[in-house]
């Protein structure tokens, strides 16, 4: 537990100093460890799985500027988790699903889950629905790989604003999930 | 979507993150909160005309200290709420011995008073207009702190939007205690309390909705 926390933590570090290659590292074995964390706990909702590690994954980008150096990664990633596996529950409606009625933090980073399942929601047919100033940025930096340089020229931007518009187009994203779901 | 690649989306137009973000967000927030508050007393209503002499008195000063004590701990408490997976330690502790000590302090006031001397005490002049003009007043300060917990990833909503009502609650009580005459410790005990107490309400009903995420 404690060398995956040093490992993954030492990751996100690097990805937080602008290391797109050890940020990219740090999400990908991150959705091992959430994929078998949510299985484990959605026991009666397998159909869920896939698509809440997309949800959290999208949440811890989204607020990794709340990550404080000096707190233990595993309390971080696990109550991000976690509000979401509950925000979810809730939304559903599913009562006494949670696997474990006592959750122990440090269960996070316990077991790994490498075989994604099909998650059920599109995320690009969500994106769809942002309007043109937040998607086209996402669309192009994102997906196309341009650079902001390259987008602020096509987009008429500013390069401060093509970074801000695409880091408000993922927050929206994210409440776009969720009220899909 | 494949959860790959929405990894390798997010990954490529990571860029780096400052450090200090959170501090930095609730730095500004206190600017600009605690400017409007005061600016909208300064206009609306003014400082005491006796001042000069009521800076000279010790409960003046026992006033300010217990909304500053309240004001620290409701920050201390919304910045920890603020990140996914702080624990709260005893920061409930530093909200509620403030409160407990000022209502010590009216209790002793009470007792020591002639029996003709309570009600005085305990109303004051301004008892029925004092909690509305706090709740008024910290209006600008709540408006800042929701805005800094709503750029920021509270699990607890509810929680964290009566911990920024607090901290607005507190910031509007310290700016109408330059006006406000009133020095009793029953009084600000009571009434005081209850004026901040409007802006915790307002933050929990508020919370559940805005500071979702």
């Amino acid at each position: 537990m404690s060398e995956s926390e040093s490992r993954l933590r030492e990751l996100l570090l690097r990805g937080l100093a602008g290391e797109r290659q050890a940020y990219h590292q740090f999400l990908r074995e991150l959705s091992v460890f959430l994929r078998a964390y949510l299985r484990g706990r959605l026991a009666r909702l397998p159909g869920e799985v896939e698509d809440l590690v997309q949800e959290t994954l999208l949440a811890i980008h989204n607020q990794r500027h709340t990550y404080d150096v000096s707190q233990p990664l595993t309390a971080w990633v696990h109550a991000i988790a976690r509000y979401k596996m509950v925000d979810m529950l809730r939304r559903h409606a599913v009562r006494e699903a949670l696997h474990e009625p006592l959750d122990e933090e440090s269960a996070i980073f316990a077991s790994a889950d490498h075989e994604a399942g099909d998650a059920r929601r599109d995320v690009l047919q969500l994106l769809a629905r942002l309007p043109d100033s937040q998607r086209l940025p996402i669309q192009y930096m994102k997906l196309e790989g341009r650079s902001v340089v390259e987008i602020a020229t096509l987009t008429k931007m500013s390069e401060s604003a093509v970074k801000v518009a695409v880091h408000r187009g993922l927050k929206k994203l994210a409440l776009l999930i969720r009220d899909a779901s | 979507m494949k959860t790959d690649d929405l990894i390798g989306l997010l990954a490529r137009g990571a860029f780096a993150v400052e450090a200090g973000g959170v501090r930095r967000r609730y730095a500004m927030a206190l600017g600009w909160g605690v400017s409007g508050t005061l600016l909208l007393m300064l206009f609306w209503l003014g400082v005491r005309p006796d001042m000069a002499r009521a800076v000279l008195l010790p409960m003046f000063w026992v006033k300010l200290g217990f909304l500053a004590t309240l004001l620290a701990g409701a920050l201390v408490a919304a910045l920890r709420l603020s990140r996914p997976g702080v624990p709260m330690g005893r920061v409930a502790l530093a909200v509620v011995a403030p409160v407990l000590a000022m209502w010590l302090l009216a209790a002793f006031t009470l007792l020591g008073a002639a029996s003709g001397e309570r009600a005085a005490l305990l109303l004051g002049m301004s008892w029925s207009v004092c909690p509305f003009y706090i709740a008024a007043l910290s209006m600008p300060a709540f408006i800042a702190a929701l805005w800094a917990m709503r750029g920021l990833a509270p699990t607890r909503p509810v929680l964290a939007g009566a911990a920024s009502g607090l901290l607005s609650g507190a910031i509007g009580a310290l700016a109408y205690s330059l006006y406000c005459p009133e020095m009793a410790a029953p009084f600000i005990g009571i009434w005081y309390l209850l004026g901040m107490m409007i802006p915790v309400v307002l933050g929990g009903v508020l919370g559940r909705r805005l500071l979702r995420w």
